[in-house]
């Protein structure tokens, strides 16, 4: 159950780090008009596409000891950061970034332009615009991002592998515990953990979608 | 108004070109001046009067040009000076409201007023609450409360803010005259205490008529006609306008003869062997006008009448009558069809069913020519 604990905890990380890191950047493509802003949003979507392995890859090489990052890492801190906690987060955060940052574009975009106008007219300039007008308009989209990059990141196996190796209580996610348990023929442990996770991601989905029903959002009329 | 300098007087002369997805690309270019009191801007949907609100609002940027309200400068090309619009005090109130729906109507009207102190945001709102009757709504959401009500709590919301001027966008579509004219004595009763510029969008003559110390027309992006409401709305120059004006009857006819003498001309309307004579304008016998005439200023009979002033009697037969609300509109084949407003009452007076032979009365000045 250790595995499933770091799980957690990673899970629970990325989708705090993809909340404060992909809120201004969802802003910036919800609102920008610059005329590459389609490069960016491809950018974004890559992890989308590519398989987990090419991104772990990449990752690793950036965070080895002669990779910028782990240079950078080594100068800070005095240690690496590949096969790390810390390296893992990481790894994950760009991995799960579409699935925070797309729901987030998506529902600021959908806040009527005219409420922004109506603010702005009002005398509030762009953070207290963001912070009292789109934010509470966007708050479905919020939940949906922060569940759906701490589901993503729970049940990614790829990345994890690459950049994290199979360290116990350091680096091994559940998926990888999973895998391990396959591989030693303990179908029972397996079973287990998969349950789990397999209710824990429903269970996620759940609130997904009943939260972007707006049956609970605090402005619907009774 | 030439010489007097008036402290808070809105001039803007605006130029903004819009490439839209229409094959024409758009052009706004106008110079208007809005002095303090009400001041109605007229014209059909497209004309451009939105955009103009968006660039006074700093919404929009314009092209080039310069706004300036008073001595302060909200832009100006020339200068490079742009002023935000959360620094104009300008308050707008849009076609669609735009009230936020997560906020009570309180939180609403407070919006705007968060660099005071809390005490006199408290007295503001309550005092603004009472003058537009909605003080029992205060802990309301927009979707809680009926449409009257919020187009108060936007005007509410706006009007709170003490703005420097006030930009109305149809702020009353939709709302069934009583309810209107309630809301129209309140903005009137706002408008005579604080005497600032007021630039109301509308496509309604009632609330022409009711509110528009001055007109300005616009028509495809340009001032058509400005000044008092009867002088521009009762001669429209353009067809466009004719129609936004309530003109129903739009014909067209061709030129007989002049009377200069008697400032009239006899036409011909097209397709008919109806002629009437109308104000003289620029044409020459031959020559193809259009003439504009309201529905309700033509009058109709059930005998041919006599001894009367109006030069214009046409014979024709009742095609259809249909009510909408206090008002019969009667549809008069005469040759071309004409539209009349006429009251129930006259309905049942004169038994007037359809097929009916009638005879309609125009004035000679109820005929207007348009370009």
């Amino acid at each position: 159950m250790e595995s499933l604990w770091l799980s957690m905890k990673l899970a629970a990380s990325v989708a705090a780090i993809l909340l404060a890191v992909g809120t201004p950047v969802a802003c910036w493509l919800a609102y920008s008009n610059w005329r590459w802003k389609f490069l960016l949003e491809s950018v974004v979507a890559l992890p989308l596409v590519l398989p987990p392995t090419v991104l772990g890859f990449y990752a690793l090489l950036a965070m080895g000891p002669r990779g910028p990052l782990g240079k950078l890492w080594i100068a800070l801190f005095g240690h690496g950061l590949a096969f790390t906690f810390g390296g893992l987060i990481l790894a994950s955060v760009l991995y799960s970034f579409p699935f925070a940052v797309q729901p987030l574009v998506a529902s600021f975009g959908a806040v009527d332009r005219r409420l922004l106008d109506a603010s702005a007219v009002l005398g509030a300039g762009g953070v207290r615009t963001f912070l009292r007008v789109i934010l509470p308009l966007s708050l479905p989209g919020v939940v949906t991002a922060a569940v759906l990059s701490f589901a993503h990141t729970l049940g990614e196996f790829g990345v994890a592998l690459m950049v994290g190796g199979n360290l116990a209580g350091v680096t091994r996610t559940v998926s990888i515990d999973i895998y391990d348990h396959v591989q030693s023929l303990e179908y029972g442990a397996a079973n287990r953990m998969a349950l789990i996770l397999l209710a824990i991601s429903f269970a996620v989905l759940s609130v997904v979608y009943a939260v972007n029903r707006r049956a609970w959002t605090p402005w619907t009329a009774k | 108004m030439d010489g007097e300098v008036n402290p808070s007087m809105l001039l803007a002369r605006i130029r903004k070109e819009r490439y839209g997805a229409r094959p024409s690309s758009f052009i706004l270019n106008v110079s208007i001046e809005v002095p303090p009191g009400i001041t109605i801007l007229f014209g059909a949907s497209g004309a451009g009067k939105s955009t103009l609100l968006d660039c006074l609002a700093g919404l929009v940027r314009p092209d080039d040009g310069q706004i300036t309200v008073g001595d302060e400068v909200f832009f100006d090309s020339a200068r490079g000076i742009y002023l935000p619009t959360p620094k104009r005090r300008i308050a707008y109130v849009f076609q669609t409201l735009a009230l936020f729906p997560h906020l009570s109507a309180e939180e609403n009207i407070a919006y705007g007023l968060s660099d005071l102190q809390e005490q006199e945001i408290r007295e503001r709102v309550t005092s603004i609450l009472n003058l537009f009757r909605v003080e029992k709504l205060r802990k309301q959401k927009p979707t809680q409360v009926s449409g009257g009500e919020r187009q108060r709590i936007a005007l509410a919301r706006s009007l709170v803010t003490e703005p420097r001027v006030l930009l109305l966008d149809e702020p009353l579509t939709g709302l069934d005259a009583e309810l209107k004219s309630a809301i129209v004595d309140d903005l009137r009763a706002w408008n005579a205490a604080k005497r600032i510029p007021i630039l109301y969008v509308t496509h309604s003559r009632e609330e022409v008529d009711a509110l528009g110390e001055r007109v300005i027309t616009l028509d495809s992006g340009r001032v058509v006609s400005a000044g008092l409401p009867t002088d521009v709305l009762n001669a429209p120059r353009r067809k466009k306008l004719a129609q936004a004006a309530g003109f129903e009857n739009l014909l067209s006819a061709s030129v007989l003869d002049l009377r200069e003498t008697d400032g009239v001309m006899r036409v011909r309307l097209l397709e008919s062997a109806c002629e009437i004579e109308v104000p003289l304008g620029y044409a020459t016998p031959g020559t193809v006008v259009q003439v504009a005439v309201r529905a309700g200023d033509i009058l109709l009979a059930t005998e041919r009448p006599r001894g009367l002033s109006a030069r214009n009697l046409l014979e024709g037969r009742i095609m259809s009558l249909e009510q909408r609300g206090t008002m019969v509109i009667a549809r008069v084949d005469c040759g071309p069809t004409f539209l009349v407003h006429i009251t129930p009452g006259a309905v049942r007076a004169l038994e007037l069913t359809a097929g009916r032979r009638v005879w309609l009365v125009l004035k000679t000045h109820s005929c207007h020519l348009v370009d």
